[in-house]
């Protein structure tokens, strides 16, 4: 085929914005002849990063076509490929790939990206691929793909993320990083990595693996690219390819290869219970690749590709990361201007107990002002500050901060047994007992100290906002400020407008949860908000078949397809029991009988009981007899599909009247909230794609939650 | 204490500098900064010496006459911290207009020579696209109304007529025919590989181009006869002799030295290439600052104890040619001695102002090598608002073949 094969299906995509490639010939440094130097660049700025779409690569492909026409009559001894500041490039055009709706298209767009790269693999003369930055996805396959490879030690976020969004290293990763680096560590980059949080490598990190043969610092990158890649072609230099594999594949090989497929396959069953089909294939791929040629695995990663491609999942994941998380998250719906915000120069923290002095070191850490906490006892005084000292001193001696920032935070935080040290606060919020009355008190006593522009927050997770701000001077003053626990690491913030908050109150909430480095959702006051209102129903419903009679293990694992982190009476005992019966009592009291209390839960508790599950003596997870005992059962069992249909209606029923009642402004803050507050999986995309696609939301509310027009699935 | 004080030897270990460019939208250095330049430089220097630990480096002078934005905050500091050097090493900014380099390392000189510095960094840059002769600048109105100094001084091409006017014998064919021999010196250099051992290949990038490598002088014109010379129009003066091809252009680059006591550079295994012998600097009339180099040179050569005629080789700068030419005829030199800008000067490669002083320090040294018949030699050149600075060199790979010390003692 040729790159005329492609113009047609680049065509489709007129509005792509295309990543150039401008060349230029270079003098070899130290002689040798001329390196034909391609620069990947889409004429933007770092903010734009360049990608790679159809139109992009049929241009790669057409200049990579002449420069070896070139190479072939001996004009250019060698060819070299690099990036405009700070990208390689960073992945296919995501964007571009989510609309090839029909299957045999998204065929041509991964064989177009195996045509271009081929090309660079065998072009007469040596190729070069110089890693100056962000080389994420079909990125890292140009230099995969290349004959050799330079990578700059200011290089980050270099990775085959395909397994996370949803796809394959389908354009020669799965074959070439296995023989490059060695199967062991081509299973780290291609899928421990992209499932654990999606971390990605260093320009260092990705020398030592083998992935890059000559490592260089980023003053004179290039420069020094050229002359290594200079001496290469000179023959002056061998590279030496520690972790590669050579064919045939001698016996050890061989069985590190097995070894390494059979490891990844246990780490997915461990991570995602198999939830994703993405992760799976690249396994099979790997697998099979082993006895493949390079033209059978190619082949067959063009269809695992236009497979991927028409899944629910990988368009799924687009939605979750790029449209929610990287787009939504950082630019949140309804969020007043933020020229309205006002400067938080100091915060106090009402409670000194272990949720106040998680909110102390993070504002302390994160925003970098003084942080006071008060308690009415001094020795819950110290506690909480000495918390906070602890925590510090762990973070120093875990390298994560510097000897100055650590003496700099912990200068930050104090505390006092006096709400008058919050007199010249911009920014109190309370963490205290969590009941109307207490807090009611508690903000009349600071409102008494502060200014009459200090911001009050209270990070609720279930009492009304409203009225707690009914009897305040200030009323305006006053936001929900909901956090998630632990507050260090989950990026949620609820932040709660209630009925009076004025818009220079919700900037400045909104500017802090940004400083803070948290993912901000507006929320209205209603009871519980999103996550825990969501969580108390998918508890509720739970709770209600085990009541009735369904055994553990089957209520339990019923919503294993939902790809939650974690069991619903495993979460329940994470977070306490107490804890989780105290908000479904509340819920219950906000909304009626849609939320079960279960009076088995109640006994449980009574019994000092700390969760359902327990582990045996053979580590095998149990619920003991004795615990069974104390609890009483109805007689009308569900079977595991009954109760996840139940459940997907139930969740579709509350979604659809929080979005009625105006909680959220869409269905997308509801998927942003349960991603970043509960850790639901980006491949179902939260929570309402998945409840479109099992039709819960047609059967309950008579729609789904997303135009259809906006996930085609051919 | 300072009984126990001893004045130590100085030598050059080594100097580079990155290919020199023209100034201007179209030249290859725009859209480069001035301080990346520097830094380029640097760490080519510390490739080429392995043998010096870079936590060694007593400090960093680097040298630009215009100091702002790309070429500000304290160069020396700041390129020092870019190049990677150990945050220990610290560094400064100098200024001696188009003797910057060339002061950068007669200060430094003078530290190592004092014993405050075993091992020192000196060069300069100018980016003369980024920042245009005399931009920012704000001459005192006193220079006008008390006469301090004609206002035609401030520009360096009415110095340079000036100068022809007091050396009648300096006729611009003299000037064109000088002109042309710096080019065709510079390209037969270029030819014998004796121009880009020292150079540092700078890769640039510029919008809708993608990145390129420049390895070599962008302003040379080799193949410059004296009739092209002719026919060019002269700026300065209706009916002058100043041109633009007799004269350096307006250029980009940068360079840096590596200087050493000499006692350093042997616990270093450091290569001594030369060592320096005296130095000077001296202030003329401002209208004809182009004469500087000559009472420098006769400055340097009093305090060395050497005459005119120890001399084997001459580095000077040549911002114009009839500034050379007066300084070869105050001296008694033929306009084509072999012994003067053996690869032509800065009317064929630039002048990028501060950065120029250790170009001819490179040049000289590359010649001492070439040449062990040779044992002295000079850097020198002319700067603004009227001075000279000059700098003796002593050739280490001296055989004592040709001692012309013997004649002069």
């Amino acid at each position: 085929m040729s790159m005329d094969d492609y113009t047609a299906l680049a065509a489709q995509f007129a509005d792509e914005i295309v990543t150039h490639s401008l060349v230029q010939d270079v003098d070899l440094p130290g002689g040798g002849g001329t390196l034909a130097l391609i620069t990947l660049d889409n004429g933007f700025d770092h903010k734009r990063p360049t990608t790679l779409g159809p139109n992009t690569l049929v241009e790669l492909g057409i200049l990579l076509e002449k420069l070896r026409d070139r190479a072939a009559m001996g004009e250019i001894a060698a060819v070299g490929v690099t990036g405009k500041p700070h990208y390689l490039v960073a992945g296919a055009d995501l964007s571009a790939v989510k609309r090839l709706h029909e299957r045999e298209h998204g065929v041509l767009m991964a064989q177009l990206g195996h045509e271009v790269y081929s090309t660079l693999n065998d072009m007469g003369v040596p190729s070069f691929v110089f890693i100056n930055g962000i080389a994420l996805g079909g990125g890292l396959e140009i230099a995969l793909n290349a004959n050799y490879r330079t990578v700059s030690t200011g290089a980050g976020s270099l990775g085959l993320p395909e397994a996370f969004i949803g796809l394959v290293p389908g354009w020669g990763g799965v074959y070439l990083l296995p023989r490059l680096i060695g199967p062991a560590n081509a299973v780290k980059v291609m899928i421990e990595n992209p499932l654990s949080n999606n971390r990605t490598l260093t320009g260092p990190a990705a020398f030592d693996l083998g992935i890059a043969d000559a490592l260089f610092e980023p003053a004179d990158f290039l420069e020094q690219s050229l002359a290594w890649a200079g001496r290469v072609v000179r023959g002056e230099l061998t590279v030496q390819r520690p972790h590669a594999v050579s064919e045939p594949l001698s016996a050890a090989d061989s069985a590190a290869w097995d070894q390494a497929v059979a490891a990844a396959r246990a780490f997915v069953q461990a991570r995602t219970s198999n939830a994703a089909p993405a992760p799976a294939r690249a396994i099979d791929l790997l697998e099979q690749g082993k006895n493949y040629t390079k033209a059978e695995s190619f082949e067959q990663e063009n269809l695992a590709l236009a497979d991927l491609m028409q899944t629910d999942e990988f368009h799924s994941t687009v939605y979750a990361f790029l449209d929610l998380v990287q787009k939504r998250g950082k630019k949140p719906a309804g969020a007043p201007d933020r020229a309205l915000a006002r400067p938080v120069t100091k915060v106090g923290v009402v409670g000194a107990g272990l949720m106040a002095s998680q909110l102390a070191l993070l504002f302390a850490r994160q925003l970098r002002v003084p942080v006071v906490l008060t308690d009415i006892e001094q020795a819950r005084v110290d506690k909480g500050v000495g918390y906070v000292h602890a925590e510090v001193d762990k973070l120093l001696s875990k390298g994560r901060i510097s000897a100055d920032a650590a003496n700099r935070t912990k200068a930050l935080v104090t505390g006092s047994v006096s709400k008058d040290v919050f007199a010249d606060a911009d920014f109190v919020i309370e963490a205290v007992f969590e009941e109307l009355g207490v807090k009611k008190q508690v903000f009349a006593e600071v409102e008494a100290i502060v200014s009459d522009s200090c911001i009050l927050a209270t990070n609720t997770s279930s009492l009304s906002v409203t009225a707690m701000a009914e009897d305040l001077k200030h009323p305006e003053r006053l936001v929900g400020f909901h956090f998630f626990n632990p507050v260090a690491v989950m990026p949620l913030l609820e932040i709660v407008r209630a009925p009076k908050t004025d818009d220079a109150v919700l900037a400045t909430a909104f500017e802090t949860a940004k400083a803070l480095r948290k993912t901000a959702v507006l929320v209205k006051d209603a009871p519980a908000f999103v996550v825990n209102r969501v969580l108390g129903r998918m508890f509720g419903e739970i709770t209600k078949v085990f009541d009735e009679g369904t055994d553990a293990a089957t209520a339990d694992n019923a919503l294993r397809p939902m790809g939650l982190p974690m069991t619903p009476f495993r979460l329940l005992a994470l977070v306490g029991l107490p804890v989780g019966q105290h908000v479904q009592e509340s819920l219950h009291a906000a909304f009626g009988d849609r939320f079960h209390v279960s009076a088995n839960q109640q006994r449980l508790i009574d019994a000092g009981r700390k969760g359902l599950w327990e582990q045996d003596g053979e580590g095998r997870s149990v619920v003991p007899q004795e615990t069974l005992d104390l609890m009483t059962f109805g007689t009308t069992p569900s079977t595991g599909e009954e109760v996840l249909v139940r459940t997907q209606d139930a969740l579709a029923d509350e979604i659809g009247r929080m979005l009625a009642e105006g909680v959220v402004a869409g269905p997308e803050d509801v998927d942003l909230c349960m991603i970043t507050g509960a850790g639901w999986p980006m491949h179902l995309g939260g929570i309402t794609p998945y409840l479109d696609r099992v039709g819960a939301s047609e059967r309950v509310l008579g729609h789904r939650f997303h135009a259809a027009a906006a996930r085609q699935v051919a | 204490m300072s009984q126990n004080r001893q004045i130590r030897d100085v030598v050059f270990v080594d100097g580079v500098r990155t290919p020199f460019g023209k100034a201007g939208d179209k030249g290859i250095y725009a859209g480069t900064r001035a301080d990346d330049l520097v830094v380029k430089c640097i760490r080519e220097l510390l490739r080429r010496n392995p043998g010096l630990p870079a936590g060694r480096i007593d400090d960093v002078a680097i040298a630009a006459t215009t100091q702002t934005g790309d070429q500000g905050l304290t160069i020396g500091r700041s390129a020092a911290l870019l190049a990677g050097l150990p945050k220990s090493v610290p560094g400064f900014a100098i200024d001696r207009m188009c003797a910057g380099a060339m002061t950068a390392v007669t200060t430094t000189a003078s530290g190592i020579a004092f014993g405050a510095y075993d091992v020192v960094l000196a060069g300069g840059v100018e980016h003369m696209g980024n920042h245009p002769m005399g931009s920012g600048a704000d001459p005192n109105p006193r220079f006008l109304s008390e006469r301090l100094v004609d206002p035609a001084a401030l520009n360096m091409g009415n110095t340079a007529e000036n100068l022809h006017d007091r050396f009648p014998a300096i006729t611009k064919d003299r000037a064109d025919a000088y002109a042309a021999a710096s080019q065709r010196k510079l390209a037969q250099a270029y030819g014998n590989g004796q121009i880009q051992p020292d150079l540092v290949p700078v890769a640039t990038r510029k919008p809708g181009q993608g990145w390129t490598l420049n390895s070599v002088d962008e302003p040379p014109r080799p193949g410059t006869t004296v009739e092209d010379l002719a026919s060019l129009r002269t700026p300065f003066r209706a009916h002058g002799r100043v041109t633009a091809g007799n004269a350096a252009g307006l250029n980009d680059g940068a360079t840096v030295a590596l200087l050493a006591a000499a006692d350093t550079a042997a616990e270093l295994g450091l290569p001594v290439r030369m060592r320096l012998v005296s130095f000077a600097f001296a202030g003329v009339e401002p209208e004809v600052m182009g004469v500087g180099p000559v009472p420098a040179t006769e400055k340097a050569l009093k305090s060395a104890g050497l005459t005119i005629a120890d001399i084997g080789l001459f580095e000077i700068n040549e911002a114009f040619a009839v500034q050379v030419l007066s300084f070869l005829d105050h001296f008694g030199i033929d306009d084509e001695d072999p012994r003067v800008n053996r690869y032509g000067g800065a009317i064929a490669v630039g002048h990028p102002l501060a950065s120029s002083g250790v170009r001819l320090m490179n040049q000289l040294a590359r010649q001492f090598e070439e040449d062990p018949t040779v044992r002295y030699g000079i850097t020198t050149m002319c700067i603004g608002l009227g001075m000279g600075g000059t700098i003796i060199w002593e050739n280490p790979h001296w055989t004592g073949g040709t001692d012309s010390k013997e004649n002069a003692a």
